[in-house]
C-alpha cells in the first residue's frame, strides 16, 4: 500500500504525459483546424495537471484561465469565422512529412541526450525538497513578482497594453459613407462656426 | 518516482512534435501559430520541471513573463491574420507574395 502511495504521482505522471504527446500529435494531425485547436486546449488542461504535481499551482490556474479561457478561446473564434477549407492545407503533408519527422527526431534526440549524458554532475534523479516554500505557492509567486521582479512586472502589463492597442488598430475597419459623430470636431468647435450676428436696422411692425 | 530526466524528455518530445508540426503544416498560418503555442508550452515545461528540481521561484516567474508574452503575441498573431484573410480570402502562405518583387 506504501508503494501505491509513493508511485501515485508517478503513474498520474506517466498517464498525463502519454495523453499530452498523444493530443499534440493530434494538433498537428487533425484534419480539421477546429479539431486542433481543441487538441490544444488539452494539451493545455494536461499541462496544467501536471505543474500541479511539479508545485507550480499558480501557474496551472493562470494556465487554465488565462491560455484556455481566453488566448484559445479567441484561436478558436478566429478559426471559426475564417472559412478554411481543410483539404487544400494539407496538400503540403506528404511531401514534407518525411522531412518534419527527421528535423522532429534529431531535435529530440538532441534535447534528450542531455540526460543520458550522467557526467554533468547533477544527481538528475535526487528527488528535490518539496514543497520550497511554506506558505503556498500563489503567496511565494506574488511576493517574489511584487518585490524582485517589479520592473519586469510593469513591462509586462505594458506589452499587454501595445497588444491590446495593436490588435484593435490592426483590425479597425473604417467604412466610408457612415454617419458617425465626430467628437473631437464637435468640441473644437467655436461659436463663430455656428453663430453668424447680423447687424441690420429695427423694424417697426406694422 | 517523477525526476527531472522524465520531465526534460516529455518537453523535448513536445518540443519535437511542434517543430514537426510545423515543417508538416507549413501552408496554413493558423496551423503555424498553434505550433509556435506548443513550442512555447514546452519551453515553460522546462521551466517549471528546473524551478521544481532546484527549489527556486525564479524559473516560475519566468513562465509568468512568457505566459504574458505569448498571449500578447497570440492576439497580435490573429489580429493579423484577420487582416490577411480579409484582403486575400485565404490563410494560406503561399499566396502571401506581396513583397516579392
Amino acid at each position: 500500500m506504501q508503494l501505491l502511495v509513493d508511485w501515485f504521482p508517478f503513474i498520474l505522471f506517466s498517464g498525463w504525459s502519454g495523453m499530452l504527446i498523444a493530443s499534440a500529435l493530434g494538433v498537428i494531425l487533425a484534419r480539421n483546424p477546429v479539431h486542433s485547436v481543441l487538441f490544444l486546449v488539452l494539451c493545455f488542461v494536461i499541462s496544467a495537471a501536471i505543474w500541479l504535481l511539479l508545485h507550480a499551482e499558480f501557474l496551472a490556474v493562470a494556465l487554465v484561465l488565462v491560455y484556455v479561457g481566453a488566448v484559445m478561446v479567441l484561436l478558436l473564434f478566429v478559426v471559426m469565422m475564417l472559412d478554411i477549407k481543410a483539404e487544400r492545407m494539407r496538400e503540403g503533408l506528404v511531401r514534407y512529412a518525411p522531412f518534419g519527422v527527421l528535423v522532429g527526431l534529431l531535435l529530440a534526440a538532441q534535447l534528450a541526450s542531455v540526460w543520458w549524458l550522467r557526467d554533468s554532475g547533477m544527481e538528475l534523479l535526487a528527488q528535490p525538497q518539496t514543497p520550497y516554500f511554506s506558505e503556498g505557492n500563489t503567496r511565494a509567486l506574488g511576493e517574489l513578482l511584487y518585490t524582485e521582479h517589479l520592473y519586469a512586472f510593469e513591462i509586462a502589463g505594458y506589452i499587454l497594453l501595445l497588444a491590446i492597442v495593436g490588435a484593435i488598430t490592426l483590425t479597425l475597419r473604417r467604412r466610408g459613407g457612415l454617419r458617425v459623430q465626430q467628437v473631437s470636431e464637435q468640441v473644437a468647435v467655436r461659436p463663430e462656426d455656428r453663430v453668424r450676428l447680423v447687424k441690420m436696422k429695427a423694424e417697426r411692425p406694422e | 518516482m517523477i525526476g527531472l530526466p522524465h520531465l526534460l524528455t516529455l518537453s523535448a518530445v513536445l518540443f519535437a512534435i511542434a517543430v514537426c508540426g510545423i515543417f508538416i503544416n507549413r501552408r496554413s498560418v493558423i496551423l503555424l501559430l498553434m505550433c509556435v503555442e506548443l513550442l512555447l508550452l514546452a519551453v515553460n515545461f522546462n521551466f517549471v520541471a528546473f524551478a521544481w528540481y532546484l527549489g527556486d521561484l525564479a524559473g516560475q516567474v519566468f513562465v509568468f513573463f512568457i505566459l504574458t508574452v505569448a498571449a500578447a503575441e497570440a492576439a497580435i498573431g490573429l489580429a493579423i491574420l484577420v487582416v490577411l484573410f480579409r484582403n486575400r480570402i485565404s490563410v494560406n502562405v503561399d499566396e502571401f507574395r506581396l513583397l516579392k518583387g
